[in-house]
């Protein structure tokens, strides 16, 4: 009998061995290794969530990041998207563009996320955007500033689920001009944000026969306003202020005292007073003045169910205040944009049949094809009309006066009114 | 508005900011000048300090004075307590090598602003001030029957900012008093002279190096309480004051105590009436203008003395 030596050696034993689990790896049988991309697994859909928790932004990151947790709670609870479970990734952007970046890439190459989404400040957005765009990571903004709408950004950028200021502030000024006032003195914190407030205004409030007669920028880490409110000149008939950052109710206590007794009609958007509570000592000068609101933060007469659920789902009471503490007053005219956000992406996915990142552009293209979203417990702020080419959202505004301390609703202005010519058609951009 | 009613608004707003400035800037110079260390950590102090002062008025309800003087007490108390133990646990066992400390320091800045994040929180919190009222200020023109006086419409003042204004000055000159007239102040002066001689006196350079650091925080801490009812305490505040005082002390004479009030006053007003009259960016770039000038042809500060 002849024993035929082999050639088999340790080394050589090893590398069949590792070929061998190679090759079932590359085809997907070796338990353990299944591509997502192939099976309905049920790994979780990851959301990159891109949070203020740090910065001048970070009351709104706060109230962001509580309407988020509850927003994918319903989700979960309601089975998920296609099936699977949605877990929200947080990281810091500390409020900074440079961050901003930087978190997007985490996202990407770290946390292998499905999207991004939750930005508010501007000027984080227009940091961050470009790189989503180089990562093709699909990135929904929550932020109200117009440069997505704009043409700016690019075709991985959308903002479904809340307004953005040039629509809000051309919806306002008819009401301005017929009841307030032709003249106004216009204050606004000296960034993107402020300055769409600045330039869009003065456009509508010009088409309606009124004309802006100051315009005082702010730095948007100011903390004492005085000494700016002599600029405003002493024939004005409205002062327009926005006021964003941790000292807005140094703004407006200021603002009070500048003017005393003998004040002109003023009209400021909620963003003056977001997270601080309208009675607070020094704002009793606010009563008899108007504001916009992006979502009425006090709980109206004929308040729809939707708003008490969506109250009820974060934790607010009907002055939108915390449950826990009725002095730490939320972010209201805000942060529904984050639930709105995350169901526009929850439908957009399941359109689509989004399984994993392969499916990214079909994601994208099925939110481009959206277009009016009824008001509901998805959309508890109000009805809503997609413009898929320019990414924007459109919906109601509101405006409410300052009576015995309680913001009452006045004029409710509707999709329509907030409507202006396309400035891009990003479905023509390739991805 | 006119000229003159502008004029006088930018003036007393760039005096409340003199006020604050002054103490702050005076805990930075007082640490300097004694201990030879540079703080960076001095702007958390003032933070803390208005942090403390939401704390000690929030517990004590009742009429807001009441919180507001315990918080006047015990804000910079507590501060002062806490950097005396920072500098007995850290600084002393790096021996306060000027390299080492700066490191340091910039490490506690990080711990403090962190530790008040998650503590107290990202939001910005008032506190009630113990009172104010708007005082409208009267101006004087040559009207139809000689010199009249009238009321500008938006001059105005409150009188809260007036108290912080009075408030600062009496804090300054009693600690003035402190330092010239007491036994304290004598030692703090001889440790400052000569830390070697006055050790060999039998001065425990040591305690006094605690008590002068926990002197400057609560200085800081001090200023930091009277602004918070008009500004807000935030985590974030520490910041630009901490810059302000360093240009002043610079400006002023490191260890020149007189010649940091003198700065603060200086840079607290000319900020006030240049951003009135121009624009607060244009401000801060004449302050550090002046800070350059300072440091290529008068080094030591205005009243500072050359080391020979």
């Amino acid at each position: 009998m002849k024993i035929t030596k082999t050639n088999m050696t340790r080394r050589t034993a090893l590398k069949g061995f590792g070929a061998g689990v190679g090759t079932l790896a590359a085809t997907g049988l070796l338990p353990g290794t299944m591509g997502f991309a192939q099976a309905q697994s049920s790994a979780p859909i990851k959301i990159g969530f891109q949070k203020h928790a740090t910065g001048v932004g970070s009351s709104y990151g706060r109230w962001y990041n509580a309407t988020t947790q509850a927003a994918v709670k319903r989700i979960n609870d309601d089975g998920g998207i296609n099936g699977r479970p949605v877990e929200v990734v947080i990281e810091d952007d500390g409020t900074d563009p440079k961050r901003g970046a930087e978190v997007l890439e985490k996202f990407e190459n770290q946390h292998k996320v499905d999207v991004a989404f939750g930005t508010l400040f501007s000027h984080v957005v227009i940091g961050s955007a470009p790189r989503a765009a180089e990562l093709k990571l699909p990135y929904f903004v929550v932020s109200e500033g117009h440069h997505v709408a704009s043409g700016m950004l690019n075709r991985y950028t959308l903002q479904p689920g809340i307004t953005d200021v040039k629509s809000q502030v051309q919806s306002m000024a008819p009401f301005v001009a017929n009841n307030l006032g032709k003249k106004v003195a216009m204050i606004y914190p000296d960034f993107a944000f402020g300055h769409d407030h600045r330039d869009f205004f003065g456009d509508a409030i010009a088409a309606q026969g009124g004309e802006v007669i100051a315009k005082i920028a702010i730095p948007p880490s100011e903390t004492s306003f005085t000494k700016y409110f002599p600029q405003i000149p002493r024939d004005t008939d409205v002062v327009y202020h926005v006021m964003v950052g941790p000292a807005v109710l140094t703004f407006v206590k200021e603002l009070g005292e500048f003017f005393g007794p003998s004040r002109p009609e003023i009209f400021g958007f909620i963003d003056s007073i977001e997270a601080v509570d309208i009675k607070s000592p020094g704002l009793e000068f606010l009563e008899g003045t108007y504001f916009w609101e992006g979502n009425p933060r006090h709980a109206q007469a004929n308040n729809s169910s939707f708003d008490t659920n969506f109250r009820a789902a974060v934790g607010v009471d009907d002055r939108g205040a915390s449950l826990a503490d009725s002095k730490d007053v939320s972010t209201y005219a805000h942060m529904f944009g984050c639930w709105e956000t995350l169901n526009v992406i929850k439908a957009g996915m399941e359109t689509s049949g989004y399984q994993g990142s392969a499916d990214r552009q079909k994601l994208i293209e099925a939110v481009e094809a959206m277009t009016d979203m009824p008001h509901s417990d998805d959309h508890p702020q109000g009805a809503k009309r997609f413009n898929g080419k320019t990414h924007q959202v459109f919906g109601s505004q509101y405006i409410s006066k300052v009576t015995d301390g309680n913001l009452v609703v006045e004029h409710t202005a509707l999709i329509e009114d907030g409507l202006y010519e396309d400035e891009v058609d990003y479905t023509t951009q390739s991805f | 508005m006119e000229f003159g009613p502008h004029l006088m608004l930018a003036s007393l707003e760039g005096a409340v900011v003199a006020a604050v400035l002054a103490l702050t800037a005076m805990g930075l110079s007082i640490v300097f000048g004694v201990m030879r260390v540079v703080n960076v950590a001095h702007g958390e102090f003032y933070m803390l300090g208005a942090v403390l002062a939401w704390f000690v008025t929030s517990a004590i309800g009742g009429h807001p004075a009441l919180g507001f003087v315990a918080a006047l007490v015990i804000a910079p108390l507590l501060v002062g307590v806490i950097a005396a133990a920072a500098d007995t646990f850290i600084l002393k066992h790096i021996k306060y090598d000027p390299d080492r400390t700066i490191v340091a320091t910039i490490g506690l800045l990080y711990i403090f602003q962190q530790g008040t994040l998650m503590t107290f929180g990202p939001d910005a919190r008032p506190v009630e001030a113990p009172f104010n009222h708007r005082l409208a200020l009267p101006w004087i023109e040559n009207g139809e029957n000689g010199l009249q006086m009238f009321w500008p419409w938006g001059l105005s003042i409150t009188s809260y900012k007036l108290f912080v204004i009075a408030a600062a000055v009496v804090v300054l000159m009693g600690l003035w008093a402190l330092i010239t007239r007491t036994k304290i102040g004598l030692i703090m002066r001889a440790t400052q002279q000569d830390s070697e001689t006055a050790q060999a006196f039998g001065i425990p350079v040591g305690r006094v190096y605690s008590l002068v650091f926990g002197l400057g925080a609560a200085l800081a801490a001090l200023g930091a309480v009277l602004v918070v009812p008009i500004q807000q305490a935030h985590y974030l505040m520490g910041g630009e004051p901490l810059l302000l005082a360093f240009i002043v002390v610079i400006i002023g004479g490191l260890g020149s105590l007189p010649g940091t009030v003198v700065a603060a006053v200086l840079i607290g007003m000319s900020d006030g009436i240049i951003s009135v009259f121009f624009s607060p960016m244009v401000a801060k770039i004449i302050a550090t203008l002046f800070v350059t000038m300072i440091l290529i042809w008068r080094p030591q500060g205005l009243f500072g003395k050359v080391i020979r």
